[in-house]
């Protein structure tokens, strides 16, 4: 990517694991030129395409909206096209892949149990009637968009699934990009189907399970605040909850 | 890799992005017992419409009319584009972003809840409906998380189509790679829709990512099926330098203006119109000046940098995009992505900064060679949005006509095929088993096993792509681009000895990049070819041997075929309904 502005180098140390030759992952070290304007994801293709081929990885736009190329970035769930080289030379930088994912290979991880849970929520409008298309768009205020419209900003890169400690421990925990996609939905005031998300969002493996730590928005690139969305459902589920225990609170 | 397995489907979608999306939601409503395989090297959401920002053209407002969109449409791909093509374009176009909106998308709206539109270059009216800028982005997650409730779709993520299996004269399944066992397999399908996107990726300097290596093209290219009009590639005016990551044409469209290394409003010297104040009230003009259309404002860019006018930078020559005057808070509102991306990528901040550009390779108007229902010549084989070319986008496609493109070319091509598949059933299935045990061991023979191999990927890679940029870029010539033909045809030579360093079947990106650049080979050969044989300028493909638009001999489409001996050109009429050609005016003469 155009001419070196020094002859500076920074060592990178990869995770490997081949999963057809080895048991056990190791390390290894690459020492790339060190380049101001460079993000980590421009040093992993500088060692494929240069270096050693064999190093596997996911990535796609490199502008920070595809999603592909989350990682472990000194131990920090990241993008690696948005993590600059310069805030870390000249130390070494290490990366792994996103934690609390098998891995498949190298930097690649499993995806499997993510996508499940993306679905599991229904992440679509349900009406009971559509309204014909001949008549036109469902009228949504600037003031409605707004409800919803941070939390239609997930790009499923999964570094909340990285930095929460919940889905460290409890498998089934639906977790917090999902959670925050249910509210999307359950906020858009286009949609009637926030019955239909109660269990998986209501669920003993939704919300509930959120301890707040609060983690997932701090390390969202696109400003989400799941964290945000699991409270504001959190709230909302306990008024529901009060309003059953209430005699004349008991309609559905 | 020497394990077989046979998957089935009634119909195959390669590729998820929008186009495969969109059609495979079609084929899933039309009919719910019929079955839809989604193939994709990625997983959806990762798919390229998730790039693009500034929005998408329908007609919605009552000062437009499908009249003014198809001249818009017609004239900015300097009447090259099939008129009844785009006719059907324009009238399907406002259905299909309702049927967007009733699926979720968050368009960005008037204070009274109807959607709202901007202005884009080469628009008589403002007619760009957008999710702020992100609207590739919304439109992609919408159509992805609407195509999970059809229990009829299934998806194969992180499948790489290597072969279209074609028997009896029909197309009738793919042989795919699954990325995580290294197996090759054969998924069988009455009916095949390729929708794969573009292949900016055979140039240095592209917008797009790195996944958009023109599969689908040099698939049906392979297959015997012709590409069409391959020599017209976009620019867009406004990359950034380096990392070629696009600044949306919307930035224009809100009134940011183009400016060279002495302040000058350079545009207005190359016939696209005077400037006005940014601050009066009637900027920006449409169809005008900074509104004008991507391949004069490309051009103009070249000129410019001749006239020395350009500033030199690290990764060559750029301008400035100028948004400063309309102050933060109406760029974080309307276009907030420009801000993140500037900010992040270029280091400055266009609230107090100009943002330097300079144009940048974005779309292939060119593709897969087929008729207005989606159909290409081999019957069974469709092809939809980047990698299709019906043609609606002619010489140079409007900006925010490749969305909705993708969506109203995804749903006929998803009806057209649903209904193909209905009527056909596969052949031979033994015949195309054999097909795919044969492509993988080719695969195994040709990378995985190879021995002796002394050429790099990537090297190959970099001088394939410094050629098509040296050689069939803005401007091109004969000898230009004879010198690039030479260039490919040494490189195809060289491919030949290619050495993988990953022997193993495990997510092998290393074999993926390969197959990557053999399909780039080819598709980069058609342009190239296509590009020598036309000798004439006409919107993007602009022959300084020839500088004029000649319709008494190019009113045409090329159509390049892949022969043994190399490729065979044939041309096929323009369809011409309601607007004869005429010359392209921007700005008031």
């Amino acid at each position: 990517m155009g001419t070196p502005t020094t002859q500076r180098t920074i060592k990178l140390e990869v995770f490997r694991y081949r999963p057809e030759e080895e048991d056990e992952p190791t390390f290894q070290t690459y020492e790339v030129p060190y380049r101001e304007d460079w993000v980590v994801l421009d040093a992993l293709n500088h060692i494929k395409d240069t270096v050693d081929g064999t190093l596997s990885y996911r990535w796609s736009c490199r502008m920070g909206v595809c999603g592909s190329c989350g990682m472990m970035v000194n131990g920090y769930p990241k993008l690696t096209c948005a993590a600059f080289l310069r805030d870390y030379y000249p130390n070494a930088i290490r990366v792994e892949p996103l934690v609390n994912f098998p891995v498949e290979r190298d930097l690649v991880i499993n995806m499997d149990d993510f996508m499940r849970k993306l679905k599991a929520v229904k992440p679509w409008i349900i009406r009971k009637k559509e309204q014909p298309l001949a008549e036109g768009e469902y009228r949504q205020t600037p003031a409605e968009l707004a409800q919803y419209k941070q939390f239609s900003m997930c790009i499923n890169c999964m570094l909340c699934y990285s930095a929460c400690p919940v889905v460290g421990r409890e498998e089934g925990f639906i977790g917090p990009a999902v959670l925050a996609l249910g509210q999307r939905y359950n906020l858009d005031s286009r949609d009637q189907g926030r019955a239909q998300r109660q269990e998986t969002i209501f669920g003993h493996e939704g919300i509930w399970e959120c301890t707040f730590v609060g983690e997932c928005s701090t390390v969202c690139p696109k400003d989400v605040d799941p964290a945000g969305a699991i409270q504001m459902a959190k709230v909302q589920g306990a008024m529901e909850y009060m309003k059953t225990l209430l005699p004349w609170g008991q309609r559905s | 890799m020497a394990e077989y397995e046979t998957l089935e489907a009634d119909i195959l979608v390669v590729g998820g992005g929008g186009a495969g999306l969109r059609a495979a939601i079609a084929c899933a409503e039309i009919d719910p017992s019929l079955s839809v395989a989604v193939i994709s090297k990625v997983y959806p959401m990762r798919s390229h419409t998730v790039a693009a920002e500034g929005g998408t053209a329908a007609v919605i407002k009552s000062n437009d009319s499908l009249e003014d969109h198809a001249y818009d449409t017609v004239s900015g791909s300097d009447w090259l584009a099939d008129q009844d093509a785009v006719w059907a374009f324009v009238k399907e176009a406002p259905e299909e972003l309702i049927q967007m909106e009733h699926w979720g998308c968050p368009w960005s709206r008037e204070p009274d809840g109807s959607v709202a539109v901007r202005p884009f270059g080469g628009m008589k009216t403002e007619r760009t409906w957008f999710a702020a800028d992100k609207t590739g982005f919304h439109m992609l997650h919408a159509l992805f998380q609407t195509s999970l409730k059809y229990d009829n779709v299934t998806r194969y993520d992180e499948w790489f189509v290597t072969k279209l299996l074609v028997e009896d004269g029909r197309c009738q399944g793919v042989a795919a790679l699954e990325l995580r066992t290294g197996k090759l397999r054969a998924i069988l399908g009455k009916a095949v829709i390729l929708c794969t996107g573009g292949a900016g990726r055979i140039f240095p300097f592209t917008t797009n990512g790195s996944i958009k290596t023109g599969d689908g093209m040099a698939l049906a290219y392979r297959a015997g099926v012709a590409l069409k009009d391959m020599e017209f590639v976009q620019y867009h005016p406004t990359g950034l330098p380096g990392t070629g990551i696009l600044i949306t044409e919307a930035a224009r469209g809100e009134g940011g203006i183009m400016v060279n290394k002495h302040g000058d409003r350079y545009l207005q010297h190359y016939d696209l119109g005077k400037p006005l104040d940014v601050h009066d009230p009637n900027h920006p003009q449409l169809r005008q000046m900074e509104l004008g259309p991507r391949d004069r404002l490309s051009q103009a860019f070249v000129k410019e940098m001749e006239k020395g006018n350009t500033i030199e930078g690290p990764y060559g020559d750029f301008i400035y995009l100028d948004v400063r005057h309309l102050g933060e808070k109406k760029i974080n509102k309307k276009i907030p992505f420009v801000r993140e991306l500037a900010k992040n990528y270029a280091g400055i901040d266009p609230v107090h900064e100009t943002i330097p550009v300079r144009p940048v390779v974005h779309y292939m108007m060119g593709g897969v060679h087929t008729d207005i229902e989606t159909a290409t010549s081999l019957p069974g084989l469709f092809a939809i949005g980047e990698c299709a070319c019906v043609s609606i986008n002619g010489a140079n496609r409007l900006g925010s006509n490749s969305l909705t493109e993708l969506l109203v070319f995804g749903a006929r091509g998803g009806k057209n095929a649903a209904e193909f598949a209905s009527e056909n059933a596969i052949s031979d299935k033994r015949a195309l088993e054999a097909q795919a045990r044969d492509e993988g061991e080719r695969i195994v023979r040709t990378f995985i096993l190879k021995q002796g191999g002394t050429e790099r990927i990537s090297t190959i890679r970099d001088q394939m792509t410094k050629a098509m940029e040296a050689g069939a870029g803005i401007y091109r010539t004969e000898s230009s681009l004879k010198e690039t033909w030479d260039t490919l045809m040494r490189l195809r030579e060289r491919f030949e000895k290619i050495a993988l360093d990953d022997r193993s079947n495990v997510y092998n990106t290393d074999l993926t990049t390969a197959l990557e650049l053999d399909f780039m080979l080819d598709v980069a050969a058609s342009v190239a070819f296509s590009a020598l044989e036309r000798k004439e300028s006409r919107g993007s493909h602009q022959r300084t041997d020839y500088p004029d638009r000649d319709d008494a001999k190019y009113l045409n489409h090329t159509l390049v075929y892949r022969t043994e001996a190399g490729p065979r050109v044939e041309y096929q009429d323009v369809v011409i309904t309601k607007w004869p050609p005429a010359e392209r005016t921007y700005g008031k003469k």
